[in-house]
Parts: structure tokens; C-alpha cells; sequence
């Protein structure tokens, strides 16, 4: 071992004086050491600067909508006739169409969601596990436009087959596939919040003769409660966000209606419908834009909040 | 006295069981619902497109004509809305995420900057659409060519990119910094050196995933008033542009007036589904080589 | 982070109590670092009750005590990497070659240059074998391809690891075992020449054979370099230092060379350590 190491003091570096002479060098060093976390911080803010942004953009021109719109009217009424002589802007129908589009969306993701959560989490084995979770992946990662095209040139047609009222563009089809969308969501968050309860908690209930079955329902299932709540509830705020599959399949009736065979507008929709028609700015309809996009945005600012708030504080702490 | 009788407890255990298997069969049924759809919905896309696959449909101009259609147009206009949503995104999300993770200190002004992003990442993707519409399109006077798309596009995705970015820079052990700490090395060097390129494929699969959201896209995109037939190229990012899911959109709209539309809009959906299916198989790809050893 | 520096009217009585130290020792061994009543607090904790310490030029100085009686901490002082904690706050002062590295204007890039560090477990850079010696050098700015070559060639033969690598020097430092591992950190904190090398339990999480391989190295080293190690195996320390420091509870307790300490301790409670009574 010793043999080997002798080294050469003639090819030998003086390291020590070579640091010494770059000791002058680390003068700039230290000044990008400064300038840096300051131009990190810029960076940094560019995300708050979105927000800004977003607030500023919707709360201004809202608030030129309400000059010439009243907000009773628009939160009141039940008629939206933007491009009529005597316009009205009522958003109702528009809030009535994403909320009926999202429950019919929950109602679909919300048993599957969680009926998948508790197979993968309880049921499945390691293997079936490991093949099914990315193949769910591949369904979250499906754009949504595909999922509209999917809506209306499939799911619609196979509808009316079974139900004869239903019209060309309605909420019922896109709810579903909304839902369906949403399904890899709900079921990976819950099955999140399930597989984070600890096994002891399991094995106790095991240990006493309870099938899976009453484990998954007196113990697992309340005691990730609170995941599986807010998994929900940030489904919903994605359904009341989602725009191509209602602009698609659902049509620009502004029907006050609660009749899901029809056709119905949602808010998301209905931006759409107004920006691609190239409403000239400075007009009502333009602003009516950013007064329906700032309750959109209110909407799912709750939705989100309510979701933090509630895997925050109900955390349960094993 | 016997507070339990076993007789009965036996007995019960039967229907039990039977209620176990019966709804066990139930959650399997509900796990694979999702799947058959994709299946389906994959199925049919595929029997209606591949046919209307050529050359001429890959390499031509856009036209009402079905039978003369091509998306070239569409699949370079995704091509420059990446080469601007990259940079942009990779720059601010990674650079921010060195900040919160490693510069900010662990007060009110971090959490501030932390709750922001995961309220922007809960933010439809319309409402992006209207931001860039009122600064990028409207209030910078671009009109809506690449850049203004393809910066509307980097702020819709760029809260995934941060996140995914921090929780890669997390990953990194703490004893490689101390090491480089240990040897002499200020902040910045033990960042750039040491910490970014261990925290390098994690946050490279994370911005993949996010730009395969990008380009999936097509709300934002609709507000910003991408027209629906576009003849000429994009050659640059100053350019009038439309992307493939803007295609998707306005032939499926259109396909009740042309039937073949709709077979057009399956045809880019193949396309628009093979570029995300090797997006992500990249992602993977990275994920796994440099998955590390330490 | 803040540093407190207490006044420096205190400082002559300090010199004072480590001069009586020295006269203890009854050599006339150049002091490397001087610690002089120093006290420090991780948040409202305080982890080290004014200790008073002088580490030797050359000589291998062994800190041993109970899990958790501050010898890591006070390590990791002395070349100031406990600032990584948050919320550390100390008093007193620590001289090394007769400036006070607590003082706030002192760079710790430049202290760390001087005082290398070998840690508890081994922690290549998940680089090649050679960029992770290459890597100290670099960063303080030797980028000559040559110079560097001859550097890591120097520093692994100086840690016995030379002939082991010398054939795989662009494969990743991950392939390594945990004992060559270990001896590539220490060639790599060799790779900037420190003058003192601080190592925080080195071999505990390594096997006997590769153990031993260490502890020979730190007896090659000490020729060339100060070395404080800490050490939670007494036989370690007794096979390995010739001083020794019994710290418990953040208190100095006892501070002689290794072999009275281990022989005749004066105090009862390094004699109960030793003896194996507690810890």
C-alpha cells in the first residue's frame, strides 16, 4: 500500500499558493453571491406578478361592466340575451349550466373515483397496482379537447340512441364526459389519502375478523375522510373550469332550463363563444367577458381554498 | 354468560364474505370503467383517422377541401409555441424554484409566494386565456401571433413547473451540499454545481409533463382569437400561428356541416396523441436513466 | 444567523486558562485552533457550555462523549457548517492561527478552504471519481486540465485509494464501496490541501476491514495535516489520537493526551465513560 505512494515532489502542485493566487478572483465571486438571490427574488415574482395580473385585468374591466350593467341584473337575472337589440345580461343561466354540468360530472367521478381509490388502494395487489395507476395516468393526460371531440361525435349519438328527447348539443353528454375526466383525479388523491393511513390501523380491524370490505368502510374510509373530501372538492373546481368539452358538445343555448336533455351554456363556454366572435372592445358584450370570467375565477378560488382548508385542518395525525 | 354467540357470528360471516367478493368485483368493475372508456375512445379515433394519415395529410396546407387538407401549418405552429413556452417556463419556473426552496427564508413573504402558486395552479385555463388576450394581445399590441400564445401558454403551466421543480431540488440529499460547503464552495457554487444537476432530471420530467399539458391546450388559445383556417406557415414566433388542438376544435365544431371533418379532427387527434404518447415517453425515459443511486 | 461576540476585555483571561492548558501538556506543540469559552445555543437549547479547547499542529486530537453531549456541534463549529442550522447562536471566541472565526467579518469560504471536512457518512458528489476531487480545485478557480489531473492523481494517492480508481477514474463515485467511498471524500477534501481536517465519526458507517484501512490513513495524515476527529468507539480514540476530549451534556469535562486520559482519567466521569458506566 505504501509502495505506491510516494509522490513525485517535483510534479507535485502547490495547491496552496494556486488558491492563493485566485484569492483576488473571489472578489466578483462575491458579488454574484449578492447580485444573485436578488435577481432569483425577480424571478420569483413573476408568479405573484400572474396573480396580479389576473385580479387587476378581471376587477377593472368587471367594474366598467357594472357601469353600464347593474349588479343586481347580473347577478338576478335569469335571461342572457347579449346580442339581442335590448341585450340583457343575466348570468344565471350561465351559473345554472356549471353547476348542473358539474354535479352530472361528480356524479360520474365521484362513486368511480373513489370506488377505483379503494380498489387500488386496498384491493389491488403490488402488481396490478403498478399496471393499472400509469394506464389512469394516460386518462388524466388525454387533452380535453380530445375528450370534447369524444363527447360530441360519440357519447352524444350513443345517448340519443337510449334517450329519444335528446337533443343534438345538450349538458348531459359533456357532464359525463367531464366526469370521466375527472375520474384519475379523484381517484389518485383519494387513493393517496387511503394509502397514508397506516397499516396498524388496518391490521387492528383485520385482526378482529372484519373483512376488507368493513375495513375500507369503518376504518379507512373515515379516516381519510378528509382527503377524499377535498379531492372532491378540487374536482368540482375543475369541472366548473372546464371549457372545451361543454363549448363542444353543449351547444350556446342560454336556456334557463333544468332540463339536461337540452342544451345549456356554462360560463367557460360562454367565453369562449363571446372572445372568438371578436366582440369589439369597448363594447357591453366585451366586458361582459370579464365580468363572467371574474365569477368563474371567484368560484374556483373557493373551490381551491375550500380544499386546502379542509385537508389542512382536518389532517389526521397518526 | 356469553356476551357473543359464536353460532351466530358464524353464520353471519357467510353473507359477510360474500358481500366482500360481490363488491370487491364492484371497485374492480369501477377501476376498469375509466380504462374501457380510453379504450373506446382510443378505438374509435384510431379507425376513423389512421385512413385520412398520408404524407399530404402530414405535409400540406389547410383547405375546406377534406380530401386536400393538411396540418403542417398547425403541427409547426405547436412546434413554435414550444420553442417559446420552453425557455420561458424553464427559466422562471426553475429559477423560482431555486428561490423558494433554497434563497427565501422561511417566513410570511415565502408563504405568501408558496400559497400563490398552488392558487394559480387551481386557476382555469380560460382565465389565462383572458390575461393574455388583455396584456399580451391586446395592451402589448402583438396581436395574436407564437410569442403571445406561447407566453400565455409558459403562465398557464408554469405553477406545475415550480412545483415539480421544488420537490426535485427537495430530493437532493442535504450531505451533497454540506460536502461542497465543506470544501469552501459559496451558495451559489454549491447550487449550480452541485445541486441543480442532481436535481436535473427530476425537474426535466416534471417540465415534460407540463409541456405536454401545453400543447394539449386549447381553451387559452380560443380567447386569444387563433383563427380557425390559416394558410400560410409560421416561420417564426412573430408570426400568425395555429396549433393542432385549435384544428381538433374547429373541425369537430364543423362536423356537423362536413361529415368528413370529423374524421379529419380523429386524424390530428392521432397526431396531437403520438406527440404527447413520446413527450411522455421521454419523460420516462429521463426519469428512469438518471434515476440515482445515492 | 447571528454571531454574538462577547467583549473582548474577556479574551486575555481566556489566553490566560489555555496557556495553564498547554503547561498541562508539557510540549511545546503550535496551536491550530484556540477555543475560548465558547457557548452555543440552537434556538433556546444551549448545546455547548464554554468550552475551552486548543487543537494541536499535526497531532490527531479524538473528541469522544455520549450520543448528543455536542461533539458533532462543536466540530461542525470549527469550520462554522453549523450556521447551516437555522437559529444557531454563539458566544466566545475561536481562533484559528490567531483570527477569530466567529467574527462575522471572518469569510467562511475561506475558513472552509483551510479546515476540510470528512463526514459521518460517506457523501461522494454524484459525479465521476475524478470530477469529485476535481471539484474542490475548480471551484476555487484551477481550471488547467493538467494541474487538475496532477491534483486528483496527489490526493488519491495520498488517501491509498490511487491504485484502487486509477483505472476507472470517469465512472461514477456511486460504484464504489462504502469504504472507498469514504477514502475518495477524504482525497477529495485533500484536493485543496487544508491545513486541518475535521471528521465527524468517519468510520461508523463502515465496515471492520474498511475501518481499519482509515484509521491507518489518518495515522499517514497526521504527518502533513491537523486532524480533530470525533469518534463515538473509544478503542478508536485510543488507538488513534494523541489527544483527547471528553465532552457530556456540551461540557468539556476532561482534555489530556490520549494516553493519561485513557490511563489516569481526574475525572469521575470520564472514568465511569471509559470504563463503559453509562453512554
Amino acid at each position: 500500500m505504501k509502495a505506491n505512494n510516494h509522490v513525485n515532489t517535483e510534479s507535485t502542485v502547490q495547491v496552496r499558493k494556486l488558491l492563493e493566487k485566485n484569492k483576488n478572483s473571489k472578489n466578483l465571486l462575491a458579488i454574484g453571491e449578492k447580485f444573485i438571490p436578488k435577481f432569483l427574488l425577480l424571478i420569483a415574482l413573476v408568479s405573484v406578478l400572474t396573480t396580479i395580473g389576473i385580479v387587476v385585468t378581471l376587477v377593472t374591466e368587471t367594474f366598467e361592466f357594472f357601469q353600464r350593467v347593474s349588479v343586481a341584473e347580473f347577478f338576478t337575472g335569469t335571461i342572457l340575451k347579449p346580442l339581442s337589440q335590448n341585450p340583457e345580461f343575466g348570468i344565471l343561466p350561465l351559473i345554472n349550466g356549471t353547476i348542473i354540468s358539474s354535479i352530472i360530472a361528480m356524479l360520474v367521478a365521484g362513486p368511480i373515483g373513489i370506488m377505483t381509490a379503494v380498489y387500488l388502494s386496498e384491493y389491488a395487489t403490488d402488481r396490478v397496482r403498478r399496471i393499472l395507476k400509469p394506464m389512469l395516468e394516460l386518462l388524466a393526460g388525454i387533452p380535453t379537447i380530445v375528450y370534447g371531440f369524444f363527447a360530441f361525435t360519440f357519447v352524444t349519438p350513443l345517448l340519443r340512441e337510449i334517450i329519444p328527447g335528446l337533443e343534438a348539443t345538450n349538458i348531459l353528454s359533456p357532464g359525463i364526459v367531464m366526469g370521466i375526466m375527472i375520474i384519475p383525479m379523484i381517484a389518485s388523491l383519494s387513493e393517496d389519502a387511503m394509502s397514508s393511513v397506516p397499516n396498524a390501523m388496518r391490521e387492528g380491524a383485520l385482526a378482529l375478523g372484519a373483512t376488507k370490505l368493513e375495513v375500507t368502510f369503518r376504518v379507512i374510509i373515515p379516516a381519510a375522510l378528509s382527503g377524499i373530501i377535498s379531492s372532491f372538492v378540487l374536482g368540482i373546481s375543475r369541472a366548473i373550469g372546464e371549457t372545451m368539452i361543454v363549448t363542444i358538445a353543449s351547444g350556446s343555448s342560454k336556456n334557463f332550463t333544468f332540463d339536461i336533455t337540452q342544451s345549456m351554456q356554462t360560463m367557460t363556454a360562454y367565453i369562449v363563444e363571446v372572445s372568438g366572435g371578436d366582440a369589439p372592445a369597448g363594447s357591453t358584450i366585451y366586458y361582459s367577458l370579464y365580468a363572467v370570467a371574474m365569477t368563474l375565477f371567484v368560484f374556483t378560488l373557493i373551490m381551491n381554498i375550500i380544499a386546502r382548508y379542509i385537508s389542512k385542518r382536518f389532517k389526521e395525525e397518526y | 354468560m356469553k356476551y357473543i354467540d359464536a353460532e351466530k357470528v358464524k353464520n353471519k360471516m357467510g353473507t359477510r364474505l360474500i358481500l366482500n367478493n360481490i363488491l370487491k368485483s364492484v371497485f374492480l368493475l369501477a377501476t376498469l370503467f375509466g380504462l374501457i372508456v380510453l379504450a373506446v375512445l382510443i378505438i374509435r379515433v384510431l379507425t376513423e383517422g389512421i385512413s385520412y394519415i398520408d404524407l399530404n395529410f402530414l405535409t400540406g396546407k389547410l383547405s375546406t377541401n377534406p380530401d386536400r387538407a393538411g396540418i403542417m401549418g398547425a403541427i409547426l405552429g405547436t412546434l413554435w409555441l414550444m420553442a417559446v413556452v420552453v425557455p420561458v417556463t424553464m427559466f422562471l419556473g426553475i429559477g423560482t424554484a431555486i428561490y423558494n426552496e433554497l434563497y427565501a427564508s422561511k417566513g410570511r413573504f415565502q408563504q405568501i409566494i408558496q400559497t400563490n402558486i398552488a392558487n394559480l395552479a387551481g386557476v382555469p385555463s380560460i382565465v389565462y386565456g383572458i390575461l393574455g388576450m388583455t396584456i399580451f394581445v391586446r395592451a402589448l399590441d402583438f396581436g395574436n401571433i407564437v410569442l403571445a400564445g406561447g407566453l400565455t401558454m409558459s403562465l398557464l403551466i408554469l405553477p406545475i413547473v415550480i412545483v415539480s421543480s421544488q420537490e426535485a431540488i427537495r430530493a437532493v440529499p442535504q450531505h451533497f451540499s454540506e460536502a461542497s460547503y465543506g470544501l469552501g464552495a459559496t451558495k451559489w457554487q454549491t447550487v449550480k454545481n452541485i445541486i441543480l444537476p442532481a436535481a436535473l432530471p427530476g425537474i426535466l420530467t416534471g417540465t415534460i409533463l407540463a409541456l405536454s399539458r401545453a400543447i394539449g391546450e386549447t381553451a387559452p388559445l380560443v380567447v386569444l382569437g387563433i383563427p380557425a383556417l390559416l394558410l400560410p406557415f409560421p416561420g417564426g414566433i412573430f408570426d400568425k400561428f395555429t396549433v393542432l388542438p385549435m384544428q381538433i376544435y374547429y373541425w369537430t365544431i364543423d362536423s356537423s356541416l362536413v361529415d368528413e371533418y370529423a374524421y379529419l379532427a380523429s386524424a390530428t387527434i392521432i397526431v396531437l396523441l403520438v406527440m404527447l404518447f413520446l413527450l411522455n415517453s421521454v419523460a420516462i425515459i429521463i426519469r428512469n436513466k438518471f434515476q440515482q443511486r445515492y | 444567523m447571528s454571531l454574538v461576540i462577547e467583549k473582548k476585555g474577556k479574551d486575555k483571561q481566556m489566553n490566560h486558562n489555555a496557556d495553564r492548558m498547554n503547561d498541562t501538556n508539557k510540549e511545546n506543540n503550535k496551536v491550530v485552533f484556540h477555543t475560548q469559552d465558547l457557548n452555543l445555543w440552537y434556538n433556546s437549547t444551549q448545546a455547548l457550555k464554554s468550552i475551552n479547547l486548543p487543537i494541536y499542529e499535526k497531532k490527531v486530537t479524538a473528541i469522544i462523549g455520549p450520543s448528543g453531549c455536542g461533539k458533532s456541534t462543536y466540530l461542525k463549529t470549527l469550520n462554522r457548517m453549523v450556521e447551516l442550522v437555522q437559529g444557531v447562536k454563539t458566544s466566545g471566541t475561536i481562533t484559528y492561527r490567531y483570527k477569530n472565526i466567529l467574527d462575522r467579518s471572518f469569510k467562511v469560504e475561506e475558513l472552509r478552504t483551510n479546515v476540510g471536512m470528512v463526514f459521518q457518512k460517506p457523501n461522494p458528489f454524484p459525479k465521476s471519481i475524478y470530477e469529485n476531487i476535481a471539484y474542490g480545485p475548480k471551484i476555487h478557480g484551477i481550471k488547467n486540465k493538467k494541474i487538475l489531473d496532477q491534483i486528483v492523481e496527489k490526493s488519491l494517492r495520498g488517501a491509498y485509494i490511487w491504485d484502487e480508481v486509477k483505472d476507472r477514474l470517469k465512472e461514477n463515485a456511486y460504484g464504489l464501496s462504502g469504504g472507498q467511498q469514504q477514502r475518495l471524500c477524504i482525497a477529495r477534501c485533500l484536493a485543496i490541501e487544508p491545513d486541518v481536517i475535521l471528521m465527524d465519526e468517519p468510520t461508523s458507517a463502515l465496515d471492520p476491514k474498511s475501518t481499519l484501512k482509515v484509521e491507518e490513513l489518518i495515522q499517514e495524515l497526521k504527518k502533513d495535516y491537523s486532524i480533530v476527529i470525533v469518534t463515538h468507539n473509544m478503542q478508536q480514540a485510543a488507538r488513534i489520537s494523541d489527544y483527547t476530549a471528553f465532552l457530556l451534556n456540551g461540557e468539556l469535562v476532561e482534555f489530556s493526551d490520549t494516553n493519561t486520559l485513557f490511563s489516569t482519567p481526574k475525572d469521575k466521569r470520564t472514568e465511569d465513560y471509559i470504563t463503559g458506566r453509562f453512554g
